[in-house]
């Protein structure tokens, strides 16, 4: 299969690998997908407790090219929103941006709902009220 | 200077061997003739190069002329194999035996003789890819009539004990098919010796062009025959219509000439510098290979990489042609149905690379994947979630995924 230049750039070159301490209040993590289904996703956000601001965020991918990409870029367009500004973004973005094809479409889907579930553990652990998250993968 | 990529793909296919396209040139252009044309020195020659050919063909197989009938490859002997019998045989019986690990060629027609009334038995294999003697033995009933089992696997390299198998097959008096794709042209086969009724082999595998292929079907003890699935002409003894492939042939013809006189050295070469790459990435932690390390073919081997994914290694090795599952399952993101059926997990059946060496390949090509591949693992895995939790000991087992 061929990737597009910025999988591949994202691939070679991945922004914010790494991992945060999980037990911290500031820190919202998200992990997603099986292992058996072949990719699974962690990504975690270090918030700002007064402004709600995603002062950093990194992230772990077993997966696909496309996965990692895909993950590397959700990390970049989450620092500096708000959890709620960050809540907006949708996996088409993602395939947009990286120019997807339809097989690796599950992947951004991925991205998504790790960006989700990092936002809701924070709300969780901070207090806030948890959101109604709409379950978008569909294999 | 080391030319990159480096190609360990040669389960898939194999380059031509410069002797064996010298050797075809010449039936392209000066010796163009249908070897069917009886009238003129155009078909004569023609002719003469087929029947050279498949004597070439049947002495590496140890059979006789007549017992080759040319394909078009193994996917159409598997075809012409499995349901020429089946017509021919149908009043005996209607019940096919075979293997979960075998090729699709060998799977899809027997689930076309089961929409066509046939009854087909699958055979499980344990984590070695090996079938158990005793089951396959129960298995054969009074209408039995044929057992499809492959030489060896094109996944992960594991050699079925033909000879024993066809002992119990014979006993039994049903015939024995086997797909050789993988076994002619690396490892001695011999259909006398081995006790085969019928196989399947293709030249592409063996340093030969590509759609060109041959069946061998039995002549003597006992004779065997097959329902011609192509109608035509009658070429091929009646058994496979249509204009024979005349330079395909004749290179299919040298190649099986060069593996008789080069198989043993390239075999001993092969499996030392594949004993080195698998030995060298072993060194990884959490790798294993697949299949059974005490029978299978010399050139290959097949390593899983615990914590990373396949395509995404894959993704990683620029600079080598390897295969994740089997080239003819990668374009689907399905882990390889070979490997799950060893009963490995859907991990390690995703991070599985098959890497198979060639009459081509070099030690200084195998030295430079060492390091690739190392590189790339140790890559991912500083990347992999999965890995991390490994590493603090975290039971992935006992984690609640979310499954989709
Ligand atoms: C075991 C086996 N059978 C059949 C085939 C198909 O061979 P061909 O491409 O000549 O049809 C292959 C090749 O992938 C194979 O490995
Ligand atoms: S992670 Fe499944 S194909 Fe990308």
């Amino acid at each position: 299969m061929a990737y597009s230049k910025k999988v591949l750039e994202h691939y070679e070159n991945p922004r914010n690998v790494g991992s945060m301490d999980a037990k911290k209040q500031e820190v919202g993590t998200g992990l997603v997908g099986a292992p058996e289904c072949g990719d699974v996703m962690r990504l975690q956000i270090e918030v700002d407790p007064e402004t709600h601001v995603i002062k950093d965020a990194k992230f772990k991918t077993f997966g696909c090219g496309s996965a990692i990409a895909s993950s590397s870029l959700a990390t970049e367009w989450l620092k500096n929103k708000t959890i709620d500004e960050a809540m907006t973004i949708d996996n088409m973005d993602i395939v947009e941006e990286l120019a997807l094809p339809p097989v690796k479409i599950h992947c951004s889907v991925l991205a998504e709902d790790a960006i989700k579930a990092a936002i809701q553990d924070y709300r969780k652990k901070n207090g806030l009220p948890e959101l109604e998250l709409e379950a978008k993968i569909v294999h | 200077m080391l030319k990159l990529p480096i190609y360990l793909d040669n389960s898939s296919t194999t380059p031509v061997d410069p002797r064996v396209l010298e050797a075809m040139i010449p039936y392209y252009t000066e010796h163009f003739g249908n070897a069917a044309s009886r009238s003129h020195p155009f078909g004569w020659s023609a002719e003469d190069a087929v029947d050279h050919a498949r004597e070439q063909v049947a002495r590496l197989i140890n059979a006789t002329e007549k017992e080759i009938i040319f394909t078009s490859g193994a996917t159409e002997g598997d075809n012409l194999a499995m349901k020429g019998v089946f017509d021919m045989y149908s009043r005996k019986g209607n019940h096919i035996i075979t293997v979960t690990t075998e090729h699709k060629a060998v799977l899809d027609t027997g689930k076309h003789i089961e929409k066509m009334g046939g009854e087909v038995t699958y055979l499980k294999v344990d984590n070695q890819g090996n079938i158990d003697l005793k089951e396959l033995e129960a298995a054969i009933t009074d209408k039995t009539i044929l057992v499809s089992i492959m030489y060896a696997n094109n996944e992960m390299g594991t050699i079925h004990p033909i000879r024993e198998i066809a002992d119990i097959v014979h006993k039994k008096g049903a015939l024995l098919f086997t797909d050789a794709t993988q076994a002619v042209g690396k490892i001695p086969v011999d259909v006398i010796a081995d006790g085969i009724d019928l196989m399947t082999f293709t030249a592409h595998k063996m340093y030969g062009p590509k759609g060109v292929g041959a069946l061998y079907v039995r002549r003597k003890n006992p004779r065997v025959k097959v329902t011609a699935q192509l109608d035509g002409g009658g070429h091929e003894r009646g058994m496979r219509s249509g204009t024979l492939n005349v330079p395909g042939i004749v290179g299919f013809g040298k190649a099986a000439e060069l593996a008789m006189q080069e198989m043993h050295q390239d075999a001993e070469r092969l499996s030392a510098l594949r004993d080195k790459l698998e030995n060298a990435l072993l060194g990884l932690e959490e790798a294993y290979v697949n299949g059974n390390p005490n029978s299978r073919l010399p050139h290959l081997t097949n390593i899983s990489f615990k914590y990373v994914e396949g395509e995404g290694l894959m993704m990683a090795f620029k600079d080598i042609a390897v295969s994740s599952g089997s080239a003819c399952t990668s374009a689907s993101l399905e882990p390889s149905y070979v490997l799950k059926a060893l009963g490995l997990g859907d991990d390690l059946a995703h991070s599985s690379i098959r890497f198979s060496l060639g009459r081509f390949t070099t030690e200084e090509q195998i030295d430079f994947t060492i390091d690739h591949v190392k590189t790339a693992v140790t890559k991912l895995r500083e990347m992999s979630p999965l890995w991390e939790m490994f590493k603090e000991g975290i039971d992935l087992d006992t984690i609640e995924w979310a499954e989709h």
